[in-house]
Formats: structure tokens, sequence, C-alpha cells
């Protein structure tokens, strides 16, 4: 059976669990078998996951499962997978499945590839194709053991529809004597767009010349309900905080729309956004590589350009 | 009153003690490396390439320098490798580490190189084991993690700020939109993301003293990964760019909601 980690975030689910379930529920029925969700700690109405494509939902709620801890959730995910006799394990690439994906394998010497995009092929065993030299290249993979655990990369599968809803289990082991750190403080802006999920991104680079002139980044990022992000330099000189920093030492992003104004698209930015599907430069030098990786270019001033972009997103949000 | 402010004393010292540190480092290709593949796309094309420090290594080393710096102590680093490893490991020896040591393998994958460090640091006693949060290379992001589970130790994962306080480790890490500070007891894993600490250019000295250091190489205990790289391919090359003229800018919009249906 396949067993996939669906990630919430206080009382609701996270997109990405969305995606993760209905890449397992892809996966269970090539494998000609069932889907089940994993839930840790309480969340509202876990039997929709159903809708996305489980099965079968299993809550886990003991005692130490409110909070995110590594060696409990590690151990929690461990007990639903055991109890379900789940084989394949499917999570997603956030923060939380960077930690949980390895320890989980470790434990049950489970083939573990991380950073999948597609779908696995079984024409000639288990091979699924990932990501490599920092998105410079795709490699494909052959899984040898008989438990697999598969990492995805978020926003590389499309969420689908299902009717129903899921059958739900609960479990309540107390796991809190496993606990091994504590969390002391969460540092989130609320009701921001995380990067790694965000369908549009509007990015900003060294030619926008200073943090003052981020108003209008975020104006444009703010119609089109998009993150904000930032370039290496930006994030080093402190114009823009370290979380906003994609590329090849940053954050790796996948959205649908990236645009990147003063950008010049330096290799290593490029191996952190060249995974997203439509890319827009803006940019003073037509010299830029930035311009030969994007499917769509306008050379010019980011200061006559943006202000221009914003007035037809408004005239047609209007 | 005197014994009372000597077992005071006493307790401060106590609180700093000696730290044993792990650094585990790999060799990647330089950050500006072209990738090309041969022999029909299943192996890396390595000819011309210049081989580093996994930077997300080279900033676990640095950080755990100064933590040894700060409270005492040692940091030794180990690698999985062939000897065509070595010169980034007299590197890592430069920068600071007293000691190196090299698994003599080939690994296959993140969980055979973890299992080759933790058969390795198993019974040493580190206090501490630092690695990159993942190498450049194949991005896998487990080794860290994996070693925390095969060890039984705490983690804290993705990392960008790490101290000891009162025999405590206190560290900030990176969750999805945010930063989270947790606190965890030694022996722990951390594994190194960006805004962890500067890294370092290694001066004359370093470099003449790493000649010296001992480099112990070690025979490979886990016989094969559980995957194997089949194939490599290159990302599909992009059509030519469509330009916009600059006084028209707002076309760029149209364009996004008549041809790719996104905005």
């Amino acid at each position: 059976m396949v067993l996939v980690f669906a990630e919430r975030e206080g009382n609701s689910f996270k997109k990405s669990a969305y995606e993760a379930v209905s890449y397992g529920r892809d996966l269970a029925e090539s494998l000609g078998t069932t889907c089940v969700a994993a839930v840790i700690g309480r969340v509202e109405n876990a039997g929709q996951l159903g809708r996305y494509g489980a099965h079968a939902v299993v809550e886990h709620t003991g005692a130490g499962t409110d909070v995110f801890e590594p060696a409990v959730y590690t151990a929690a995910l461990d007990e639903i997978a055991k109890s379900q006799n789940c084989d394949v394990v499917v999570l997603s690439g956030s923060y939380t499945g960077k930690i949980l994906a390895p320890k989980l394998a470790a434990r049950n010497k489970a083939a573990l590839v991380t950073g999948v995009v597609e779908l696995p092929d079984m024409s000639s065993g288990f091979t699924v194709r990932k990501s490599c030299y920092s998105n410079k290249a795709f490699t494909t993979v052959q899984l040898n053991a008989p438990n697999k655990v598969l990492s995805i990369i978020p926003n590389s599968y499309s969420i689908k529809e299902f009717p129903g809803e899921a059958t739900l289990t609960q479990l309540s082991t107390d796991l809190s004597g496993s606990s091994m750190t504590q969390s002391l403080e969460i540092d989130k802006q609320a009701g921001k767009v995380p990067l790694t999920e965000a369908e549009v991104v509007v990015s900003g680079g060294r030619g926008l010349k200073g943090p003052e002139n981020w108003g209008m980044i975020e104006e444009m990022a703010e119609l089109l309900g998009a993150a904000t992000a930032c370039s290496k330099p930006v994030s080093d000189m402190e114009w823009r905080p370290h979380s906003e920093h994609v590329g090849q030492t940053g954050i790796t992003i996948k959205p649908n729309l990236y645009i990147a104004i003063g950008i010049s698209g330096a290799i290593q930015h490029l191996a952190g956004v060249g995974g997203s599907k439509v890319i827009c430069v803006i940019n003073t030098d037509p010299e830029a590589p930035f311009f030969k990786a994007a499917d769509y270019g306008i050379v010019g001033d980011a200061f006559d350009v943006v202000p221009k972009l914003i007035n037809r997103l408004k005239e047609i949000n209007a | 009153m005197r014994s009372k402010f000597s077992y005071f004393c006493t307790t401060l010292t106590e609180k700093k003690r000696d730290m044993k540190i792990l650094v585990c480092v790999s060799a990647v290709p330089d950050t500006t490396t072209k990738i090309t593949f041969t022999e029909n796309n299943t192996k890396f094309n390595s000819s011309g390439v210049q081989f580093i420090i996994n930077p997300y290594d080279e900033l676990a080393l640095t950080r755990a320098l100064e933590l040894t710096e700060q409270q005492g102590g040692e940091v030794h680093i180990i690698t999985v490798g062939d000897a065509s490893v070595e010169p980034i490991m007299r590197k890592a020896l430069a920068i600071g580490a007293a000691s190196a040591i090299r698994v003599d393998a080939q690994a296959n994958d993140g969980m055979e190189v973890a299992m080759e460090i933790a058969a390795y640091a198993g019974d040493k006693g580190y206090d501490l084991i630092m690695a990159g949060r993942e190498s450049i290379d194949f991005n896998g992001g487990q080794v860290g993690p994996i070693l925390s589970e095969l060890l039984g130790y705490a983690l804290v994962n993705i990392a960008t700020k790490v101290d000891i306080e009162n025999g405590r480790v206190l560290a900030t890490r990176d969750i999805d939109g945010g930063r989270e500070k947790v606190s965890c007891t030694m022996p722990c894993v951390v594994t190194a993301q960006k805004d962890l600490c500067e890294p370092r250019i290694p001066n004359m000295r370093g470099i003449m003293q790493a000649r010296t250091k001992p480099l112990q190489v070690i025979p490979a205990t886990v016989s094969s990964g559980s995957t194997a790289y089949a194939s490599f391919e290159l990302p599909e090359a992009k059509g030519a760019v469509k330009l916009i003229d600059a006084a028209e800018a707002g076309k760029l919009i149209d364009l996004l909601r008549e041809e790719k249906k996104l905005i």
C-alpha cells in the first residue's frame, strides 16, 4: 500500500499535502493498490483528503504530536506505515518532509529518493526521475529495496479532485517520551504565501538599486497573488530577508510563473529557479544571460516597465 | 559563604567543556560548472571540472571551528570517497580541522554515505556531528537526518544559527515561510544552511600545517546502497525568448493571460 504524509499547518492542511495525496493516489493506481494518507496531530475534517485521492486516512493524535518534533513525527509516521502495511511512502519535500523522509527511510532500510519531479516508471523495475546538479540536470534513479520512500519537490505535481470522503482511523499512542528537541519560538509572517508553494513569484535583483524601491515589487506581487523573492546579492546586502533568497544557495522554487526584475541570471540563480514553467525577465542589459532562459523578455528599466505592468494589471482587475 | 562562592565558580567552569565535533564533507563540482554527461548519459563528465568542498559543508566546518574556539575542543572531518577527494580534504585541514578520515568507498547514495559515517562515528563520543544541508550535486539532503536516526541523536536540520549555551545546543532552523528557534541536548546532528557563518579562506600557515595533519584512510563497511543512478539528462532547451518593447510593457500581461492562461 502507498502511504502519503499529509502535512498540516495548525488546523488545516498545507497545499503541498493535497499535491502529495494526488501523487500518492496516481502511484497507488499504477501499482494496483490503495492510497492511505497519514495525518499527525489534530486537524479539522481529515476525511476531506478523500477528495484529493486518499482511500483512507489515519490520524495520529497521541501526546507529543501537537508541534512538529523530528523524532516524534518520525515515530508517528512509522507507526502509521506499519499499522497499514505500507511499503511505499510519499512525502512533500517541504522543510518538514526534508527531515521525515530520510529518517523514515533510515529506520526501515528503505530505498530513498528526494527531489522527485514525476510519477515513477514501473516498466523495468521501479525508477523515478529526480532533479540534480541544483536544477541543472535530471537523473533517473532505480530503487532496489522492498521499502521505498519518495519525497517530491513542491509544485511539481497537479492537485486532482476525486469524489467522496476517505474512511478515518485514529491512533493515539503517547509519543511524548521520544521528543529530543524543544521548540522555543516560531517566527513566521502570517498571511504571506510561502515561496515554495507560490504559483506566481515576483523577484527583484540589484537592478532595483535599493530596498526603498521594493514597494512596486510588492504592489505587483499583491495584484498577482504572488510571493516575493530576491537574488543572492540583494539578500547579502540585507535589502531583503534571507528567507526570500532564491538560487543555488537559497531556496529552490518551481512556480508556474517567475518574473525576474533587475536580475542578470547568473548560473547560480538559474539553478534555483530554472524549473519554473514560464519565466519573464525584465532587465536593462540586452546581453543579460537570463534572457536565454526566459520565455518572455523586456529590455528596459524596471522603474519604467514595472509601473506599466501594474497599470495593466489594475485595468484588468477593474 | 566562601564555599558557596567556589561552588558557583566550579559550575561556571564545568559548563564550558571541550567539544568534539565531526564534520561530514563531500567533493562537488564548482558552482559555475557547465554540467555534461558521458558514456551514453550514464556518468557525470568530470573532465576539466574543478572540484570544491560542498559549499554547505564548508559552512558547517567553519561554524564547527568557531564553536571549538569558544568552547575548546577539536574538529575532525570525514568524507566517503576514493583518493581523488584528498585535495578537498587537505583544504578542510588548511581551514582548521585537526584531522581527517576518508572512508575508502564509492558510495551510491546518501544512505550509504550516512551508514559509513555512522559506523565510524558511533563509538567515538562526538558531541556534534555537522554537515551541509545538502550537496549541490545530488541535492539529496539525506546524510544529516539519516545520521540522526541511525545514531539516535537529536537533529537540527537546515540551521541558520547554532550556539552552545550551558551545555545545550541553541539553534535556529528554516521552516516553510519562516524560522524556528529550537534547543536540544548533545549529542546532536546539525546541518548547515546559508547565514550560519561566513566561510573562511585558509591562510598560508594553515596550508603549511595541513600537509602534516593526519589523514586516515579506513575501509568501507557497507556492502552497497539500495538505489542506483540509471541515467542523466539535461533539461530541454528553452525556445527563443519573445521580446516585448519596453514602451508597450503592459502587453506582457496580456500575453501571459492569452498565451499561457496564467493571470
